[in-house]
């Protein structure tokens, strides 16, 4: 009697625990989301939402391969999805929980299904472009009038580089991104898993490394607002909100973002449920909350990437749907090419020569 | 009970230090893999002694075969020792003087200058490290305060490179130095430096003569103390170093993170272990004499 008392009291404790205290861990990229958003989906719902940010898809995918994360939501890009899907790390979604899936836009979805086929795995949230963000004014002024900003000649030509060294270049410490952009310059394809192919960028990389101050994949958005640097290499969004700080700060820093004319990365972040995730239902709760219209249109308003979602469109301010540099024209949506993940082999090929162009060793 | 007492330590050894090696170990023997975890074989004790057998035969030593074949692994080594025993003679030549000025202190100071010493430890060792880049950038405090004072005219680069890494290091590691030389310090019997300067010792050639030699058993632990951590060293360089600091720490975050290939970071964390445990066997025994001499 006195034991089966003990036992309904500590079952009736756990419920009691479970029930005020239901939460969803989400693991998003930093600076990508608008934090009103958080509140609102914790007003809506009641469920606790714990946010945690990540800043390169290489943690966010070693902790995914570990097990356990303890996350419900994350945010890989399309190649790391792709794996990740692989090794069994995510769970499949309930579509009939996610009310709002007739809101994503098929232009983005089929591209997705080449990482997800059938998008079983995930939903998109943002997507964007690789290029290069410039101080127009420090730029033009080291390199004259007609200085290439919408050409990958800026940061892979020496010639330049030496010249721009002085006003500071940071370029994203992101091998699989930064490959393929060489690759365009060189007029191969930006996809390619050819050893001996992949090894021609290196002496590309050689040439301007000294010139570049910094691999780093955060840092550029505050520098280039600031005016510490004059050239980025980075993701469209990122070098956006630069744009807009500096605008802000009214510092006569004048930011401009170029997918470059060789060809530029087109990236996708998709959100995916780990296959052991504490909370898999809040989980969808959450995915269902970022697909309505109106919650995805003040995500990208505030963020400057663009979406996924087609009924969303209508509720984007202007300087978001009308930015060729975030929805871009269908002529430069021609020029804009995806990648697949590089087998093991090959990426360790990938990284030790990435390691060897920034550490000269 | 005697028996009980004495496995304890054996206890702690094998819980907090065997166990942890055994699995690094047998990771750094075992094969990458699309997979949670990422590598194979994985033991399935289900099936008993034939899925043992096939779990032994999988392992092998290629991931250490593979360590000498690319020479960014021992020059990681190399650097990494390198950066460690210089930082360590600048802990040692900043530090010494420190503990030497406690030690001789009035009785009544002491235990304030003592808390100056450790009050920083207070603050999360991360924030610390941050402020440092705070200070050191090209639009910095040190910089903005050289400029100001005219003794620069340009600002001097100093952030994300190696000098930045011996600060962060000497200022982080300085107490591991200071605690344990003014420990030997204070125990230092002063009429022995009477006797040393009524002998017709200088008071420089006392100090040298006798203060230094008394003191070497601190010197030493305080050395070990800072070298031991600083040859895996990771937050500092990455937060203050540039691209072109190599130290072991770094490879072994590329192998694990980068190359997600956890049997080969696995191999590169056992041979620093192997590296390091001869530095730790010289301080064991050291000490051990040290424990004989004072009885």
């Amino acid at each position: 009697m006195k034991t089966s008392f003990i036992a309904l009291a500590a079952t009736m404790a756990i419920g009691a625990t479970a029930a005020t205290a239901e939460e969803v861990r989400v693991y998003n990229w930093s600076d990508y989301i608008d934090e009103e958003l958080l509140t609102k989906f914790q007003d809506e719902t009641g469920i606790k939402l714990i946010y945690d940010v990540f800043d390169s898809n290489d943690v966010l995918e070693t902790k995914m391969l570990a097990g356990n994360s303890g996350y419900d939501v994350v945010v890989p890009s399309g190649t790391f999805l792709q794996r990740q899907i692989a090794a069994g790390a995510f769970q499949k979604l309930d579509k009939a929980s996610l009310s709002n899936a007739g809101n994503m836009w098929d232009v983005i979805a089929d591209r997705t299904a080449s990482y997800d086929p059938g998008n079983e795995y995930s939903i998109n949230y943002m997507w964007g472009t690789t290029g290069i963000g410039v101080n127009v004014g420090k730029v033009k002024e080291v390199l004259g009038e007609d200085a290439p900003i919408g050409s990958l000649a800026l940061i892979f030509d020496p010639a330049n580089m030496e010249k721009l060294a002085s006003c500071g270049v940071h370029v994203l410490d992101a091998a699989d991104e930064m490959i393929p952009a060489a690759l365009a310059y060189l007029g191969e394809n930006p996809d390619s898993h050819d050893k001996d192919v992949i090894a021609k960028t290196e002496p590309l990389f050689t040439a301007v490394a000294p010139y570049i101050q910094k691999f780093h994949s955060s840092e550029y958005i505050n520098a280039l607002a600031n005016g510490d640097i004059c050239v980025a290499v980075g993701w469209s969004g990122d070098i956006l909100q630069a744009r807009d700080r500096a605008a802000e700060a009214e510092n006569g820093v004048e930011i401009a973002y170029n997918a470059p004319s060789e060809g530029a990365l087109m990236w996708f972040d998709q959100m995916a449920i780990p296959v052991d995730a504490p909370n898999a239902e809040a989980a969808h709760k959450f995915l269902n909350f970022i697909m309505d219209a109106q919650n995805m249109a003040d995500a990208s308003n505030y963020v400057y990437y663009a979406n996924g979602n087609k009924a969303s469109q209508p509720l984007l301010e202007e300087d978001v749907i009308g930015d060729p540099a975030i929805y871009p024209d269908e002529a430069t949506l021609e020029n804009l090419y995806t990648t697949s993940p590089y087998p093991p082999k090959v990426q360790r090929v990938v990284t030790r020569m990435w390691t060897k162009i920034k550490s000269g060793t | 009970m005697r028996r009980l007492l004495i496995a304890v330590p054996f206890l702690w050894l094998l819980a907090l230090f065997i166990v942890p090696f055994a699995i690094v170990f047998k990771i750094s023997l075992s094969d990458l893999a699309v997979a949670i975890p990422p590598y194979t074989p994985t033991l399935d004790i289900a099936e008993g002694w034939a899925g043992l057998k096939a779990f032994f035969a999988e392992l092998d030593f290629e991931n250490y075969i593979w360590l000498t074949e690319d020479d960014l692994y021992w020059k990681a080594y190399l650097s990494s020792f390198k950066i460690a025993v210089i930082s360590t003679l600048l802990t040692l030549l900043v530090g010494y003087p420190i503990a030497y000025g406690i030690a001789r202190a009035p009785q009544e100071w002491r235990a304030m200058l003592f808390m100056l010493v450790i009050l920083p430890f207070w603050t999360s060792f991360l924030i610390r490290v941050y402020s440092w880049m705070g200070i050191l950038s090209q639009e910095g405090y040190l910089n903005q305060v050289l400029l100001w004072i005219g003794v620069i005219n340009e600002p001097l680069i100093i952030l994300n490179t190696n000098i930045a890494v011996y600060i962060g290091i000497v200022y982080t590691y300085l107490p591991f130095m200071i605690l344990p030389i003014y420990a030997a310090l204070e125990k230092l019997d002063i009429s022995l430096l009477e006797a040393a300067e009524d002998l017709g010792c200088s008071r420089f050639s006392a100090f040298w003569l006798v203060t230094v030699p008394l003191s070497k058993q601190g010197i030493i632990a305080g050395s070990f103390l800072v070298f031991i951590p600083t040859i895996g060293e990771f937050v500092i360089p990455s937060l203050l170093g540039g691209s072109r600091t190599l130290m072991i720490g770094k490879v072994l975050w590329e192998e694990f993170f980068s190359n997600r290939d956890w049997p080969v970071a696995s191999a590169v964390a056992v041979v620093l272990l192997l590296i390091l445990i001869i530095p730790i066997v010289l301080f064991q025994r050291n000490e051990q004499k040290q424990r004989e001499a004072n009885q």
